[in-house]
């Protein structure tokens, strides 16, 4: 049975499509009927943005909504931001600009390379030079580190304050005034907040027990600032790869290694289009190699139930899952199990892309927060740490154990943490 | 050029207790250089009859200073001083005194310390001392001529000490020129009602820019319910819209003198101390060992709030 | 209508702030320097009267370290000129000195209306805003939240304690010490800031005498003493248990044991 077609067919007379002669009905399509009244400007508006072309090649098949962390506790992803902005919203003045966390979970599955990393960043910076609405805390994070090279807002000449007490000589690279192995770089987190502090002594002391050949920049340290030119601010950004690079360059070192995998991303990606080319390893991959005179010294069995959460910065878009585990696999007494969204599928903490000083802003928009899902998450695997590896982490984590009433269930551990236990406990 | 003046502060009829503060360090000061005491009332010669501290009241009558104006107030000030050439005029380092202290200094050339909480006498000649830096130095500072003008922070001086009871010689005055000039007086704006009134309450905690976010407000909310208390904040945190006018502490928000002021996050700041150092059991909490607040509390606890305010929840529900 | 705001740079609170080996100042040399808080409000008051009422905003800053910072920053969002004082001052602690410097800089600089923040952090002799309205001659008032215009005169609302406010129809031109406005201060994405400090000019007066100071400094010192807090140590559960100890014993508990 035919259907009726309704609607008149266009032919063209003349048609070469690549030098290949289609005239004739090859080439007839039907009228093109208006079967929505909203108008592409605003979609072409936001794909006319360098770095934000593959906004417009989305065809709503929705893979992206089924990954998207953000969705699982709120209304979110790439196929509904382009739905929304299809029907007229001014994404540059939408709250749902500041919601990614830039996970990379819908990239991974979109047929057409939808690329909200790259998306991202430049609808958010034309937004802030536009004058467009910034969360304020957002806003503060990003001020103090212009101001200070930290978004705590910390002193400058105190980012280094944590050696004192690290237990182990820590040397710095301006008074060592030497080539070393491993030039360290430490993070802001990682030097200034408290449980980061923590997992900077236990990175100290197990460098040390390993022989390794090792210091850090100290005070020179300026952030590397990914979160905030993922956020739209790419100028801060620049501003402090200069900064790191000049005194990068100033020293000679065989290998950068990090303390997280954001500083990871930018030193790796970012840096050598700004004349900074280093060999820079995740302290998790840099430890892999040791593993076997690291057996020897992590003595102490923890006896202990541990998950671990795949950083979306270390795992999806650096494609290293492995490290970390085989790590925790060699200490004793660790028994490893995983969440159901792990590697490939992990849940993002909701740090990144400038979520770290976004949470005031999200709990508006959100029935939870990404780290109080990750963590009843972890809770369900019967696990009693969660085992991380980013400094955004521990903090997000624990505070995110106390708000979903998980505390003395679930404890948050850097692996390095339980590195260092198992070798000095 | 003699005597010690004191410029008593009233606002809708009702005198501050900076007043008496003024007035009770007035009476020191005056008696340590054996002159009198003088206290301007401008505007509300009602009020007169409270300073029996005094050995003379000046009630300036003149219809134009019923209702606070800077220009009229400064006029009449300026005048006073020029007249009667007190040796220290001491007026409040508050929204009032801003304007006049500053003004009456440029005008008669009087050298001016503010945000004052101490003053003595050394070898005859006054020394002020000043809370600058948030709170973080104190400075000594010495007029160069014989005479002065001093802003003195509120909560510096006991009031007591300015609540006295006495005869003093009363003076009526209608002076010119006490005109409000550039600076017409169209209405007063009370503070949003409807909410607590936290100057009555016997138990605070207050938040300060530690907090970081709005969102942690719900942690320390938490615990204010848990004391059976209310929540209260200092000037950032409502500056920021995170909690309405009506709980702002300090020297531009609430003077409180709770039985209890939990301060979490809270540096210390003057502005802030003003509203709160009456308080019966100061306790605060800040990760700062050498955050002013520790100065004013009666014990302090160097930590993470983060940590120690679900503690405490946690401890009082049991 | 064209507004002009005065920036003042101070001491930055971040830093320990060290005495000089005299006891008579901060150790200035390892001081950082950050734009008075309060006068970024007022910047922010004058852009949102910029925005509102088509008022151009010119930025004035005596020439104190890291003031261009400043001064590039506020062209970044959005003032139209920029201005600075130069000369042989090392430092204005004093209101009356900066007031000295910048009273002839304001009076060839287009202004109706002059704002600044109502204080600052080290304003020992008295607020700025209500110096210069008396070098200059024009009205002041202090302690402004917010500023509207109406015709030719600004309708301005004072703060007093407790929340308590009241409105003044101020007549032009006029100082105002500004505490806060109706919005944040706004942030300058850090590209405009260097983009512009490349692209625009500060112009640079030059400040004329300065009165010595009427007030002889005799100590700097910090705060000891006093009543200072009993220190309570220790993990924060221990924290905890302490203090509800504390609180039972000044009968400071409300609730019994549920």
């Amino acid at each position: 049975m035919t259907v009726p077609i309704k609607g008149s067919y266009v032919q063209k007379e003349q048609a070469v499509v690549e030098g290949i002669d289609v005239s004739g009905h090859w080439n007839r399509m039907f009228q093109q009927r208006s079967i929505f009244e909203y108008t592409p400007e605003q979609i072409e508006a936001i794909a006319a943005i360098p770095g934000a072309e593959s906004f417009a090649y989305c065809y709503q098949c929705g893979k992206c909504t089924g990954v998207c962390p953000v969705d699982i506790v709120g209304d979110y992803g790439p196929r509904k931001l382009y739905r929304e902005v299809q029907t007229g919203v001014d994404l540059f003045s939408s709250p749902d600009l500041w919601l990614c966390t830039t996970c990379m979970n819908c990239l991974r599955v979109c047929p057409k390379a939808v690329d909200l990393i790259k998306i991202m960043p430049a609808v958010r910076e034309v937004a802030i030079n536009q004058g467009k609405f910034v969360p304020s805390e957002l806003q503060k994070a990003l001020e103090n580190t212009a101001r200070y090279g930290n978004p705590l807002g910390e002193n400058p000449r105190k980012r280094a304050d944590w050696i004192k007490e690290a237990g182990v000589p820590v040397s710095i690279m301006a008074q060592l005034k030497r080539p070393v192995d491993v030039l360290w770089y430490v993070s802001s987190y990682t030097s200034y907040h408290p449980r980061g502090k923590d997992a900077a002594r236990a990175m100290a002391r197990v460098f040390t027990a390993l022989g390794v050949d090792w210091a850090i920049l100290g005070n020179e340290e300026r952030d590397d600032a990914d979160s905030m030119r993922l956020a739209g601010e790419k100028g801060l950004f620049e501003m402090l790869a200069e900064q790191n690079i000049a005194t990068f360059n100033k020293y000679s070192f065989r290998k950068l290694v990090v303390s997280g995998p954001h500083e990871l991303n930018a030193f790796k990606r970012f840096y050598p289009a700004y004349g900074g080319t280093y060999p820079v390893e995740h302290y998790t991959q840099f430890l892999r190699p040791h593993l076997p005179r690291l057996r020897d010294l992590l003595r102490k069995p923890l006896n202990l139930r541990v998950t671990f959460h795949d950083p979306c910065y270390l795992g999806r878009h650096h494609g290293e899952y492995e490290a970390p585990r085989e790590l925790l696999a060699a200490i004793p007494g660790v028994e490893l199990v995983e969440m159901g969204r792990c590697r490939q599928n992990g849940y993002c903490c909701g740090g990144g892309g400038g979520g770290m000083w976004l949470d005031s802003f999200a709990r508006d928009h959100l029935k939870l927060r990404l780290s109080d899902r990750r963590v009843i998450e972890a809770v369900e695997t019967g696990a009693e740490v969660l085992a991380v590896c980013c400094p955004f982490e521990v903090s997000r984590f624990e505070d995110s154990v106390k708000a979903t009433g998980n505390e003395g269930k679930l404890i948050v551990r850097d692996i390095i943490e339980l590195l260092d236990d198992s070798m000095h406990g | 050029m003699a005597g010690v003046m004191v410029l008593a502060e009233h606002l809708n009829g009702v005198l501050a207790d900076l007043s008496f503060e003024l007035a009770g360090k007035g009476r020191a000061m005056a008696d340590a250089l054996a002159e009198p005491l003088d206290v301007a009332v401008l505007g509300a010669p009602t009020l007169a009859s409270e300073f029996g501290v005094a050995d003379r009241v000046i009630a300036v009558t003149n219809t134009t200073l019923e209702v606070y104006s800077p220009t009229a107030y400064r006029a009449a000030l300026a005048q006073l001083i020029r007249e009667y050439q007190p040796r220290l005029v001491l007026v409040g380092n508050t929204s009032i005194g801003m304007d006049l202290a500053a003004a009456v200094s440029a005008e008669l050339s009087l050298p001016l310390v503010s945000y004052c909480t101490g003053l003595r006498i050394d070898d005859g000649q006054i020394v002020a001392t000043a809370q600058l830096y948030g709170g973080k130095v104190l400075v000594d500072a010495l007029p160069a001529t014989d005479h002065c003008i001093v802003a003195v922070l509120a909560g510096s001086f006991p009031a007591d000490a300015g609540r006295r009871p006495g005869q003093p010689s009363i003076e009526r005055r209608e002076l010119a020129g006490v005109t409000s000039g550039g600076i017409r007086f169209r209405r007063l704006i009370q503070p949003e009602a409807g909410d607590v009134d936290i100057t009555r309450q016997d138990i605070l905690v207050s938040v300060g820019r530690g907090i970081q976010s709005q969102e942690n407000l719900e942690g320390v909310e938490e615990l204010a319910r848990a004391l059976g208390g209310e929540l209260c904040a200092s000037r950032p945190i409502v500056d920021n819209g995170w909690l309405p006018k009506s709980r702002q502490v300090g020297k531009s928000g609430l003077t409180v003198r709770p039985r209890l002021y939990l301060a979490v996050g809270v540096s210390g700041a003057p502005e802030h101390l003003e509203g709160m150092r009456g308080a019966e059991c100061i306790i605060a909490v800040n990760s700062d060992p050498s955050a002013p607040i520790f100065e004013v509390a009666d014990y302090g606890v160097v930590a993470d709030l983060f940590e120690i305010v679900p503690a405490l929840t946690d401890r009082l529900k049991q | 209508m064209d507004v002009l705001v005065v920036l003042r740079q101070v001491p930055d609170l971040v830093e320990d702030l060290e005495l000089n080996a005299a006891g008579t100042d901060l150790e200035r040399d390892s001081l950082k320097y950050v734009l008075n808080e309060f006068d970024d409000w007022a910047l922010e008051q004058a852009l949102l009267l910029k925005e509102k009422n088509g008022a151009l905003v010119t930025v004035l800053a005596p020439d104190l370290p890291e003031a261009d910072t400043s001064l590039y920053t506020a062209l970044a969002k959005g003032a139209d000129r920029a201005a600075k004082v130069s000369g042989d001052f090392v430092l204005t602690r004093s209101s009356h000195a900066l007031a000295d410097i910048l009273a002839p800089a304001i009076r060839v600089l287009p202004h109706d209306v002059v704002l600044t923040g109502v204080q600052s952090a080290e304003d020992l002799d008295g607020q700025l805003a209500v110096l210069l309205g008396s070098y200059l001659g024009y009205p002041a008032v202090s302690v402004v939240t917010d500023v509207a215009v109406d015709g030719s005169s600004l309708i301005v609302r004072k703060e007093f304690a407790g929340g308590l406010c009241a409105e003044y129809e101020v007549a032009l031109p006029c100082v105002l010490g500004i505490q806060a406005a109706v919005r944040t201060p706004r942030y300058a994405p850090v590209s405009r800031v260097r983009a512009v400090s490349k692209e625009k000019k500060i112009e640079v007066l030059s400040a004329g005498g300065i009165r010595e100071s009427d007030l002889r400094i005799v100590a700097f010192r910090k705060p000891e003493g006093g009543r200072r807090a009993d220190m309570i140590t220790g993990d924060p559960d221990s924290v905890a248990q302490q203090i509800v100890a504390i609180l039972r014993q000044r009968g400071l508990l409300k609730r019994s044991s549920e």
